[in-house]
């Protein structure tokens, strides 16, 4: 899974959604893989106005990533700043994360990750 | 300018919802001038300068042949001589020294070759001197007959309308044979077939740059669609057997693989709509501001819900967790954090599950983002299931396939902006009408009534000689 998922995905435990700590989930023992992927700008962009940039600088910091900056660029900074676009493509489009677990701050519950896929499902007391 | 859009005769519900999805998609601002649902044949109106317009609304349309200027039309040959001379001379001269070739484009009708000879010669008044080419012209032209039915057997001996048109681009016919199912390493019995799952791509307006989400994800024939046409895809599902595969070859990454199409798999896991983890936003009707996007993920929604008859429609749950099911949720409670435990499931209703999707999809999709589902009905009016709304949710487009005695349909959607949503509507939203029970059959009606061949319902009596499963 790329992480800019990451960015997407909260405790699936209905009590947890109220509560700020069950965003994001935190990476645990995490597995990362680089690929090449081809740069774009456009989905970027997109991609900008619907991250929660609070949310990704502490991903990138739990996964070992450099610190990114406190405010989230603009547009303008995407297209004028190629390091900017270059790191963010780096981050969100090439890394993904393979295995380990995704831990809830709230509940603590551990979601597993296996061969890029994460498991959501929840035991019946938790639904 | 008018073009003439030859579609297909297949799938008539869906060719001008694709279309119109296209041109929403290109911001081309296309007119139906005139269609019908029983001819391939379809007048649209373009704006100036609008040949390169026509090429790029029909260049991914899986059920457009081809797309023409009209030069002219008629319900006779005299009729048809006469538009093509008023609508067209202005643009003969261009042609003049163009090789060309003339073909008869003939629905539901056929003529002997010295007849379509004799009135190919009809249009000797154009002034082209380039010579005939047919194996590769620069212009083609194709007289297009539109035949009634069994014009053929019935010896008739006119067709009911005539149509000139200069041929500027094609459609994408050949594109769901590169999709095909027979030959995609990994698929199981719902896959959805390539065709269909391209058309339904079109009708979310799948490109580049956007992501988009399929919440039962199975073998992934729509997020491969979906990126096909350069989407970032996202999938989920209930059952994690089916985006794992056999965790080798057969998986839906190796679906993607396949197709070169890897880089533009965004991330596929396993979870359940009603306990889905996807970050939602909540919802401010009638307000204004924002930038219409704010922590709203997905541009569209994309899926074929399972209905219960070849896969179960089940949520996360046990029926009856005080009474006899008790010992899974206290097996539940010791066993979760072992990788192998499998938590248990329940049957959910059909139209709760749609009630949700659209709930889901005013959450989760940016302002005019697309969902796009499909949904079975039966054909008798009294077993027929609504189709499901939301106040936030704008019905675009319904199409239809017809089966013999149940149809499955494709309802797309569009997310309004908050601002055109009343709060009181979205309060008296009622969410209290679907079946309830515990039994698959009781809480799914499309179901039953399959399973009972669609035969009327007489309460509490089931129809002799059939078996009823629960």
């Amino acid at each position: 899974m790329k992480v800019l998922t990451l960015n997407f995905l909260t405790c699936a435990v209905k009590a947890c959604k109220s509560s700020s700590d069950s965003f994001p989930l935190h990476p645990k023992d995490a597995e990362l893989v680089h690929d090449d992927v081809e740069v774009n700008a456009q989905l970027l962009t997109n991609l900008l106005h619907r991250l929660d940039w609070k949310a990704l600088r502490t991903t990138a910091t739990e996964l070992g990533f450099p610190d990114l900056p406190e405010t989230a660029p603009t547009q303008e900074d995407l297209e004028n700043d190629e390091k900017t676009l270059k790191d963010l493509h780096n981050l969100l489009i090439e890394t993904q994360m393979m295995e380990g677990k995704l831990v809830c701050g709230h509940c603590g519950h551990e979601y597993a990750v296996r061969e890029g896929i994460a498991n959501f499902l929840l035991p019946t007391h938790l639904v | 300018m008018d073009y003439l859009v030859r579609f297909s005769q297949t799938y008539e519900t869906f060719r001008l919802p694709e279309l119109q999805s296209l041109a929403t998609l290109e911001g081309i601002d296309m007119k139906v001038v005139s269609y019908k649902e029983d001819s391939p044949f379809c007048i649209i109106h373009l704006p100036n300068p609008s040949t390169e317009a026509a090429t790029r609304l029909v260049k991914r349309a899986i059920l457009v042949q081809t797309i023409s200027e009209l030069w002219g039309h008629g319900a006779t040959t005299p009729e048809l001589h006469a538009s093509v001379k008023s609508t067209s001379s202005h643009l003969w001269s261009k042609y003049r020294n163009s090789s060309f070739k003339f073909w008869l484009d003939s629905y539901q009708g056929c003529r002997s070759n010295s007849a379509r000879l004799s009135l190919i010669k009809e249009f000797a008044y154009l002034p082209f001197e380039g010579t005939v080419n047919l194996k590769d012209p620069e212009e083609e032209f194709a007289i297009c007959e539109d035949w009634a039915l069994n014009a053929v057997p019935d010896n008739l001996p006119d067709p009911k309308y005539y149509y000139l048109g200069r041929r500027v681009a094609k459609g994408a016919r050949d594109l769901p044979k590169k999709l095909d199912l027979k030959k995609r390493r990994y698929i199981s019995t719902t896959s959805m077939d390539s065709e269909l799952a391209l058309i339904s791509a079109n009708m979310v307006m799948a490109a580049p740059g956007k992501m988009i989400y399929d919440p039962f994800v199975g073998t992934g024939s729509f997020p491969i669609a979906c990126s096909w046409f350069g989407a970032l895809t996202f999938g989920s599902d209930i059952d994690g057997r089916s985006v794992r595969g056999d965790e080798k070859e057969r998986t839906v990454k190796g679906n993607f693989e396949q197709y070169g199409l890897v880089q533009r798999m965004g991330a596929f896991f396993t979870a359940d709509l009603t306990n889905s983890p996807i970050r939602r936003s909540e919802l401010r009707p009638g307000e204004t501001g924002g930038d219409g996007q704010k922590g709203r993920v997905f541009d569209a929604i994309l899926c074929d819900p399972p209905y219960g008859v070849r896969e179960g429609l089940v949520v996360l749950g046990v029926r009856d967790p005080e009474g006899k099911d008790s010992w899974k949720v206290r097996l539940g409670k010791e066993m979760h954090e072992d990788p192998a435990y499998i938590p248990p499931k329940k049957p959910y209703s059909f139209t709760a599950m749609l009630d949700d999707i659209l709930h889901f999809a005013a959450q989760t999709l940016v302002d005019h983002g697309r969902l796009s589902f499909w949904m079975p009905t039966a054909n008798d009016t009294d077993q027929a299931i609504a189709t499901p709304t939301h106040p936030y949710m704008e019905i675009v487009s319904v199409s239809t396939q017809t089966f013999s005695n149940w149809s499955r349909k494709l309802i797309t959607y569009q997310r309004r902006p908050d601002i055109e949503v009343d709060p009181e509507a979205l309060k008296a939203k009622d969410n209290s009408s679907h079946e309830t029970g515990r039994t698959a059959d009781d809480l799914n009606p499309f179901r039953r009534n399959y399973f009972s061949r669609f035969v009327p319902e007489t309460p509490g009596v089931t129809p002799k000689g059939i078996y009823r499963t629960t």
